[in-house]
């Protein structure tokens, strides 16, 4: 087995993990804000409903969740789940939605009143003045959190091995079990150059939205 | 026939009654200032004019529209349509942190513009005309220099020019200032009252609420000294400040000085 080898192998798998990122952001971030609108809401019961069910989500191993979402339907209702990669896929979206809803929540709650307030009386409506005046802010705001959060996100792709997943981690463990034990510890690598390009492009954000203070 | 007119206004929240039986009147061009000491409910009847608040009870009218009535009912649409005979320029600015200034005062106009069922050809004079105001608004202000900054990278004094200049943009009928300096260090107020006090004049009608007694008696046409949520004194200024008929505007006055 040459280096080489394991590099392609071990990237295929790390394509895997990258595929899991980034569709669980595009699908968690629109839920997450969803969600934090819900959990905003001034009709209580649907706050309520939605306060117990983040609570439940981020209170449980995201583990946990993977089982559940990829066993749950075979046992109950004798339609198991095939795609394990969708599997996953639906246990990472509502988790980190859910982790996701409570930063934007802060974010919007952080918002003073008064800049609603300065948009009212000028005329806007009220999704403009969401769209035009409190988003941006909100995006700044929550930036650093946000980052924290999708770099964790990363490295739990990894997670979706216990389903069996493809996953570079799944692809190291074949070449532990022929004896081949530094590929294990050669995924480290993948994961670092990944976060490091995400770092990268968080800071490169921030100081775009360095020009206003809010 | 007064521009403005308030009739018999309430306002509670829960079992506090912050306004009780507001009446007064305005006529278009003047300005009117009222002072009272803290929590006598100043800032809320401006917010009630603004539709910040809705009043419990009472009605106020601009020219011969009935404004509010607190015995109907508006639609949100309505509403916006309705605040817009008012602006009102806060204690805090609360200018949009990521517009520069222009920005901050063609922001309003523009979407208000999109709204608008208009050929490309209005649409493109009406965006000039925005931006022409906006050039107006800017010199009249003193900020001209400034139009590219963002109201992070000015004093307080000049943020609250902007903020002036934002709700001019809107053209409204009525001008409301609630506490315009209290946010601003001492040597700053007076650029701001200096702007407040050469929009007097022609159709500009005003509403500015005030601990400036100075400037107050100066601008004011009409003052109203408000006292735990009623109107406790009503005059001209020299009637309010130089010859105060109620116990209560004689301790204020006497206490402010
Ligand atoms: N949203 C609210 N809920 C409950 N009470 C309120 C609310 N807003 C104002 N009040 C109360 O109404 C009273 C009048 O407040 P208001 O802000 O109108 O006074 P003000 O005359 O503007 O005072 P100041 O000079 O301090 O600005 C105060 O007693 C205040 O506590
Ligand atoms: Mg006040």
């Amino acid at each position: 087995m040459t280096f080489q080898q394991v590099t392609l192998s071990l990237a295929e798998g790390f394509l895997e993990n990258c595929r899991l990122f980034l569709e669980t952001l595009l699908f968690s971030i629109p839920l997450g804000l969803i969600i934090s609108f819900g959990s905003m809401s001034k009709f209580k019961p649907l706050s309520f409903l939605v306060k117990i069910f983040v609570w439940c989500i981020r209170g449980t191993p995201l583990m946990l969740q993977l089982f559940v979402v990829f066993y749950v339907p075979g046992l109950l209702f004798d339609t198991p789940m095939r795609d394990r990669m969708l599997a996953a896929l639906i246990a990472f979206v509502i988790n980190y939605a859910c982790y996701f809803s409570e930063i934007f929540r802060g974010g919007i709650e952080s918002i003073s009143k008064g800049q609603y307030e300065a948009g009212q009386v000028l005329g806007l409506t009220k999704t403009q003045i969401f769209f035009k005046i409190i988003l941006l802010q909100v995006v700044k705001r929550i930036m650093p959190p946000m980052s924290n959060e999708i770099i964790t996100l990363v490295k739990d792709t990894s997670l979706a091995r216990v389903i069996a997943v493809g996953e570079i981690l799944l692809a190291a463990e074949r070449f532990a079990g022929k004896g081949l034990i530094w590929p294990l510890f050669y995924t480290g690598a993948y994961f670092l150059i990944f976060c490091g390009l995400l770092t990268i492009l968080f800071g490169y954000l921030e100081k775009k939205l360095s020009y206003f203070k809010s | 026939m007064s521009f403005l007119k308030v009739n018999h206004l309430e306002k509670h929240f829960g079992p506090t009654r912050v306004l009780e039986d507001i009446n007064f009147e305005l006529e278009k061009g003047q300005v009117l200032v009222i002072i009272g000491s803290s929590g006598s409910g100043k800032t809320t009847l401006l917010r009630c004019l603004n539709f910040l608040e809705t009043a419990n009870q009472g009605s106020f009218s601009v020219g011969d529209e009935i404004l509010f009535d607190a015995e109907q009912t508006y639609t949100d649409k309505q509403i916006r349509e309705k605040r817009l005979k008012f602006g009102l320029v806060f204690q805090s600015f609360n200018l949009f942190p990521q517009y520069t200034v222009r920005q901050n005062i063609t922001l309003a106009p523009k979407l208000m513009l999109k709204e608008k069922q208009l050929t490309a050809e209005q649409r493109k004079e009406s965006l000039a005309q925005i931006e022409q105001k906006a050039d107006e608004l800017l010199e009249s202000v003193g900020l001209k220099d400034r139009q590219d900054f963002y109201p992070c990278q000015l004093s307080g004094g000049q943020q609250q020019r902007v903020a002036i200049a934002r709700a001019l943009a809107m053209s409204p009928e009525i001008l409301c200032f609630d506490e315009p300096t209290s946010a601003l260090d001492p040597e700053l107020t007076g650029e701001v009252l200096r702007v407040i006090q050469s929009l007097k004049g022609g159709d500009r009608t005003m509403i500015v609420v005030t601990h400036e007694m100075g400037f107050a008696r100066d601008v004011a046409d009409r003052v109203i000294f408000m006292a735990d949520g009623v109107i406790e004194e009503e005059g001209t200024p020299d009637e309010v400040f130089g010859n105060p008929k109620s116990e209560k505007t004689r301790a204020f006055l006497a206490g402010v000085h």
